[in-house]
């Protein structure tokens, strides 16, 4: 019923388009997670096996049965994308085949390897591999997940602003210069601000869960881990959120030097103008060509994009409407990004203040805390209002200038993408969302103590024994104990597996 | 920049290569794949978490094989990357959908308090379907596509035939077998025993299976005989019967002995050889019977840009594979678990 009512409003193209920025806009989400939580438990590893303090120990402990969760719903929707360009996106495929399979190929070969592997170490191998293997396993996790949003937005940034080939007889691409490629113009720029954005998106769900223990009465016990979160976020808000602007900034003049007519529908500008104003309001009309209610500052504008006040911005008239992107779309989730891109600044000022009067973990900053328990998913919501600037604003091209979307897709009938369209939709709202169901219960249950380590459930990952050392069918397993119980086991000892027990901390 | 192609025959290492990447995905995925197969007949909770505990280190490595292969034939053979992929679209949809089900109940299985069975019966579900349309994908491959034009020509269902269910069922049986001998060497006592018991069953299963798909090739007059039957592949191939039947021997004797890890290693071996069987009667097409690897090839530009990159990191990421393996040696057990 629902498929049949979906094939009259919608052709095959349109189903496609909204099945790829479905499970894409899906999949984004975790790994843009999953980079930030990488890092940050590295951090937290790193300081615990260098200080030993357990509250350290804690805390990454907390968050690393989420990264858990996070990762694994990253993998298997990650999965689903390297197959969407055949299914969906067959020509496109066979056309740009050349230049963007071998981009994704050195993704899956420097980098998902890297990360599936030692994922397992990391998550499992506690008490099986020395304590510095462990922390470089968490360290290696992260440097893969970095590596592959290196690859998978070189292979994005070509298609923005594609250079270093050249279209062959047969209408194919064909690659002439890899390193062109590679570093084509945005890649720099995407690639910094995509890292930069996930790293603060991490950092405010970090500091708002942070802020949420400091105040909950529910969690008095948890505060001190609280402190720890906040005080790391908070890190992130006072010197990267700034950083982030500033990359934004010249991401958009970058985007203006290659790709004017994105920036054109960004700013709702439709007519060329010396001194363009800064549109702060207004509702984008396509078929007028003007926007309705608008509201605007003189003159701002065209000082951000040309650092000057006359020289002239380039309207959306000057292309023909076919060669225009979707102007709405563009233009709302361009401000949705920047003000919560201001926000997080101002936030960052904020936590300056507080820093300074050293107030920033009293239970009195009610407020302070309140505004950080807020902006917890305001990181998601920024990623994916840029990501929609970005490819709606790429449109109607899949590859800029050179391969239309309307000539990418695959023949296949509107019934089989409807249908599979609606599986992706049921499959993923119920499973993401018990995902997220069990990530909110962790956060709930909040950090678990080391009173009694035979307790500790860090191991329920593990396929060790019940305690985390006896190996059993391992022929070391009580040469491991005797040499354990035998030596001084300070945590300083990096090159021993761990033996909580006496560590009596991460185990 | 970067040319081999003039020394080198670069379709053909491609080739090679991703279907190695195919077979290591077979046989890694294939174990655990087959641990979920037979997760609801293990007797006891403890017992699943015994299993699920046994890859639960190595799944998400195993199934990046699966993404080498998908990337690999997106990367050196982008035409038919796109016409299998249009040709086989519901199939591989459902095949994800199912690897989307299995791959969250690991996590999600000991979050739960009150609802693991809803995770138990995910990671069953979603293991069965993803084995089964594999198998209804090789079968279907197997048969041949229509394209012309560089375009995939045929209907939506052609996939679908009695063939390819036939294979399907059989894919199910084999990885089957492949997780109980891979539990064998993984677990002990009771569960062991189960193992073995089960892994008689299964090989049993697959010699049926074998007979039938090789029938029903023969009744359905599938172009893959002719490679089979006319004259150097039937020189190579005439040997395969008389192998696979004396690993069939080893292994029923095997099972009812105390060795541990030479009924895995005989199932890969089988795999092996209907794996070569495969290959045979589909090459050098890569989209069966329609295009060749020398025709649907990438640039020799893009094939040798990656060959660097396969050279230097396909050595490294064994040798960590094998680390994570290695690391992970020994039994299993049901304790803490997650
Ligand atoms: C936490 C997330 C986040 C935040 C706070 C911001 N951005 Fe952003 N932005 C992204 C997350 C993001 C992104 C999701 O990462 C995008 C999509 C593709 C990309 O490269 O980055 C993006 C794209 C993107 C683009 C599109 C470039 C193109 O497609 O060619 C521009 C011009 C900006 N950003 C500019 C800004 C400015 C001026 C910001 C601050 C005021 C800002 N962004 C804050
Ligand atoms: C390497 C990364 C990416 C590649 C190669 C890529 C590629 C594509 C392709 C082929 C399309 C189809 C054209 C169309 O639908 O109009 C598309 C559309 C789209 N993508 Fe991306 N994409 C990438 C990243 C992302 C991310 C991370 C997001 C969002 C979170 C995203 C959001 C979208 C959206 C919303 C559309 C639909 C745009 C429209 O139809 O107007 N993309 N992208
Ligand atoms: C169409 C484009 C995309 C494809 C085909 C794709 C493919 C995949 C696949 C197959 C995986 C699972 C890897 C594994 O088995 O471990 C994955 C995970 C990952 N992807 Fe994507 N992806 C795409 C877009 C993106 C984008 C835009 C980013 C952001 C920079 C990204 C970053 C990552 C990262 C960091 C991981 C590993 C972490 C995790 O699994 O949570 N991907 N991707």
């Amino acid at each position: 019923m629902f498929a049949t009512f979906m094939i009259d409003q919608l052709d095959a193209l349109m189903l496609a388009r909204i099945q790829f920025a479905f499970v894409i806009s899906w999949h984004i989400v975790f790994p843009a997670f999953s980079i930030g939580l990488a890092s940050f438990l590295t951090v937290l590893e790193f300081r615990w096996l260098k200080t030993g303090e357990p509250i350290y120990a804690e805390v990454y402990k907390h968050w690393v049965k989420i990264f858990a969760v996070v990762f694994g719903m990253g993998v298997v929707s990650g999965v689903v994308m390297s197959y969407q360009f055949g299914t969906n996106w067959a020509v496109f495929s066979d056309k740009a085949g050349n230049v963007l399979g071998p981009l994704l190929a050195y993704e899956v070969l420097t980098a998902f390897f890297l990360e599936a592997s030692f994922l397992g170490i990391m998550l499992f191998g506690w008490g099986r591999v020395s304590k510095r293997m462990h922390l470089a396993s968490t360290a290696i996790v992260a440097i893969g997940t970095l590596i592959s949003g290196f690859w998978i937005l070189a292979a994005n940034s070509f298609m923005q602003t594609p250079q270093g080939f050249m279209v062959g007889a047969d209408g194919l691409l064909y690659p002439t210069n890899w390193l062109e490629i590679i570093f084509n113009p945005s890649f720099p720029y995407r690639y910094a601000h995509m890292m930069t954005a996930a790293f603060l998106t991490t950092a405010f769900v970090i500091g708002g869960i942070g802020a949420y223990y400091l105040q909950s009465k529910k969690h008095v016990e948890h505060r001190k881990h609280g402190r720890v979160m906040l005080g790391m976020a908070m890190v992130m808000a006072i010197f990267v959120a700034p950083v982030q602007v500033l990359i934004g900034d010249m991401h958009g003049l970058n985007t203006l030097e290659h790709q004017p007519v994105k920036v054109a529908a960004m700013e709702g500008l439709w007519e060329n103008e010396r001194g363009a104003p800064l549109v702060l309001f207004g509702i984008p009309d396509q078929k007028a060509e003007k926007n309705h209610y608008e509201v605007k500052i003189p003159y701002v504008s065209g000082l951000i994009l040309t650092h000057s006040f006359d020289k002239e911005v380039k309207g959306l008239k000057n292309w023909a409407p076919e060669d225009r992107p979707f102007v709405p779309i563009v233009f709302w989730a361009f401000r949705i990004m920047v003000a919560i891109g201001m926000l997080m600044v101002l936030v960052g000022l904020f936590s300056l203040y507080k820093y300074f009067k050293k107030q920033q973990f009293n239970s009195d900053s009610v407020w302070f805390h309140r505004l950080w328990m807020m902006m917890t998913p305001m990181g998601f919501i920024a990623l994916l209002a840029g990501w929609f600037v970005t490819e709606t604003g790429r449109q109607p091209w899949t590859v800029y200038g050179v391969i239309r979307t309307a000539e990418s897709m695959s023949p296949v009938a509107a019934q089989q993408v409807a249908t599979t369209l609606i599986g992706f939709i049921v499959l993923y709202v119920f499973v993401f969302g018990a995902g997220s169901f069990y990530i909110l219960r962790l956060i709930a249950k909040g950090p678990q103590p080391y009173e009694n380590p035979a307790d500790d459930n860090f191991y329920e990952h593990s396929i060790t024994e019940g305690q985390g050392r006896t190996l059993s069918g391992d022929s070391n397993a009580s040469e491991n104990m005797e040499s354990n119980s035998a030596k001084d086991n300070s945590t300083k000892n990096l090159d021993e597996p761990a033996d909580d027990v006496e560590d009596g901390g991460l185990r | 920049m970067f040319n081999f192609g003039d020394v080198l025959d670069l379709p053909l290492i491609w080739g090679g290569l991703i279907a190695l990447a195919v077979f290591v995905y077979v046989l890694l995925d294939g174990f655990d794949l087959g641990c979920g197969i037979l997760f609801p007949f293990a007797g006891s909770d403890k017992n699943r978490s015994r299993m699920m505990n046994s890859i639960a280190p190595f799944w998400d490595g195993n199934e990046t094989w699966l993404v080498l292969g998908g990337g690999g034939l997106f990367a050196a053979f982008p035409v038919a990357y796109g016409i299998i992929m249009t040709g086989l679209y519901l199939p591989v949809t459902f095949m994800l959908f199912g690897l989307i089900m299995r791959g969250v109940a690991f996590e999600f299985r000991f979050k739960a308090t009150s609802h693991r069975y809803v995770w138990d019966t995910f990671f069953f579900i979603g293991s069965v379907v993803a084995t089964f349309f594999q198998g209804i994908m090789l079968g279907a491959l197997v048969q041949g596509l229509e394209a012309s034009n560089r375009l995939y020509t045929g209907g939506p269902f052609d996939w679908l035939t009695p063939f390819s269910v036939v294979c399907g069922i059989a894919l199910i049986i084999g990885y089957a077998l492949l997780g109980s001998t891979w539990l064998i060497i993984k677990t002990e006592h009771k569960l062991q025993v189960w193992a073995r018991k089960v892994s008689g069953w299964m090989l049993s299963a697959l010699v049926v299976a074998m007979i039938v798909v090789t029938a029903f090739m023969y009744f359905s007059d599938i172009d893959a005989l002719e490679g089979w039957f006319s004259f150097p592949g039937l020189l190579y191939l005439a040997p395969m019967p008389i192998i696979v039947l004396a690993l069939f021997f080893f292994m029923h004797k095997d099972l009812t002995s105390e060795r541990e890890y030479r009924p895995f290693l005989l199932t890969v071996a089988l795999f092996l050889m209907g794996y070569i069987g495969v290959c045979f009667a589909i090459f050098p097409y890569i989209v069966p019977y329609q295009m060749t690897i020398y025709e649907a090839a990438a640039a020799d530009t893009s094939l040798s840009f990656m060959l660097i990159g396969a050279g230097i990191m396909l050595p490294i990421i064994l040798s960590y594979t094998a680390f994570a393996y290695y690391t992970f040696k020994g039994k299993t057990d049901h304790e803490h678990m997650y």
